[in-house]
């Protein structure tokens, strides 16, 4: 699914914002997530905590380079990032504008060109633009990750026609849903569109309650995803009966 | 002579990067290296020189979405 790695869960976690690290960890296990984000910052207290959290989930780490605004930015975190976590894995964020927090799409097809030529697994967090996903895949990308909203907004899926239409366009290529996720249900229309996975992190984070919250999420997309496979009926304009007419008594006098 | 390490200006001694990193007394395989905006990887921080002004940064896991 993911460049040779096959997934049983299609909730990948984001790991920031949690209330304590304790909730963190629960957190993770709630949701069963296999893929958990990290990120890279200046050294400072309280990382032994943390490392030993991202040891003991047992999940595969997928570092990325939030907060670049340039090719060379994100492509030095990627470095940095594939040396202290071991992993190829690199979810690729060139942000365009600091208010918006909108991909850069021409920095992120330049710097996933680089980063693909020197073997990274790149998972590009982008919008629902088929044409830059196109130039993404001939930069060497996998997997697309496009946008549902802003990253941290909640709001959801905020252009189901485009994705509809990127799920569409690239049928063979795994699509994970990245960033703008608030609620389950938002999440499981993702995955009754046909997206392969939800990154989420804000949603879960912010939560009051994170764990059960995580576990919400985990139910909902797997509702979703088992909602794809049996295949939804199509909405019609007017309403059709359910039960049959046949066989219906006369009762008027 | 004076760098900047992280951020912040920082007076040191230390000829190499690798030197830096004892000095600061940083676990060296907890942190990935960059010297002027450059990844430094870690079997070349002892073979890279620091010089007066020279941007560190020294960078952990931390927590990301």
């Amino acid at each position: 699914m993911f460049y040779g790695t096959d997934l049983n869960t299609r909730l990948m976690l984001g790991t920031a914002q949690y209330p304590s690290p304790e909730v963190l960890r629960a957190a993770i296990s709630a949701s069963g997530a296999e893929v958990i984000t990290v990120s890279l910052r200046r050294e400072g207290p309280g990382g032994t905590g943390f490392r030993d959290i991202l040891q003991d989930s047992g999940c595969r780490i997928l570092p990325n380079t939030a907060g670049c605004h340039t090719v060379r930015e994100a492509v030095t975190t990627a470095h940095m990032a594939r040396e202290l976590f071991g992993t190829p894995w690199i979810k690729l964020e060139v942000i365009g504008h600091a208010d918006t927090l909108q991909p850069d799409p021409f920095a992120l097809v330049e710097a996933a060109r680089i980063l693909c030529a020197e073997g990274f697994d790149v998972f590009p967090y982008t919008t629902e633009d088929l044409i830059v996903g196109e130039k993404l895949i001939e930069a060497g990308c996998r997997v697309l990750m496009p946008w549902g909203a802003p990253i941290g907004s909640g709001q959801g899926l905020r252009n189901i026609g485009g994705l509809r239409a990127m799920r569409a366009h690239f049928p063979q290529v795994p699509l994970v849903i990245d960033a703008g996720i608030g609620a389950p249900s938002q999440a499981m229309l993702a995955m009754e569109l046909g997206f392969d996975a939800v990154l989420l992190n804000t949603a879960v984070a912010k939560a009051l309650d994170p764990v059960t919250m995580a576990r919400a999420f985990a139910q909902a997309i797997t509702a979703g995803r088992l909602a794809r496979e049996a295949g939804l009926m199509p909405a019609r304009d007017m309403a059709q009966a359910s039960t049959p007419v046949f066989g219906m008594a006369e009762l008027l006098a | 002579m004076r760098i900047d390490l992280n951020g912040a200006s920082y007076e040191t001694a230390a000829p190499t990067l690798a030197d830096l990193i004892v000095e600061t007394g940083v676990e060296a395989a907890a942190v990935a290296t960059a010297l002027n905006g450059r990844f430094v990887p870690c079997a070349a921080r002892a073979s890279t020189p620091l010089t007066q002004g020279a941007k560190v940064e020294l960078l952990a896991p931390m927590q990301g979405g």
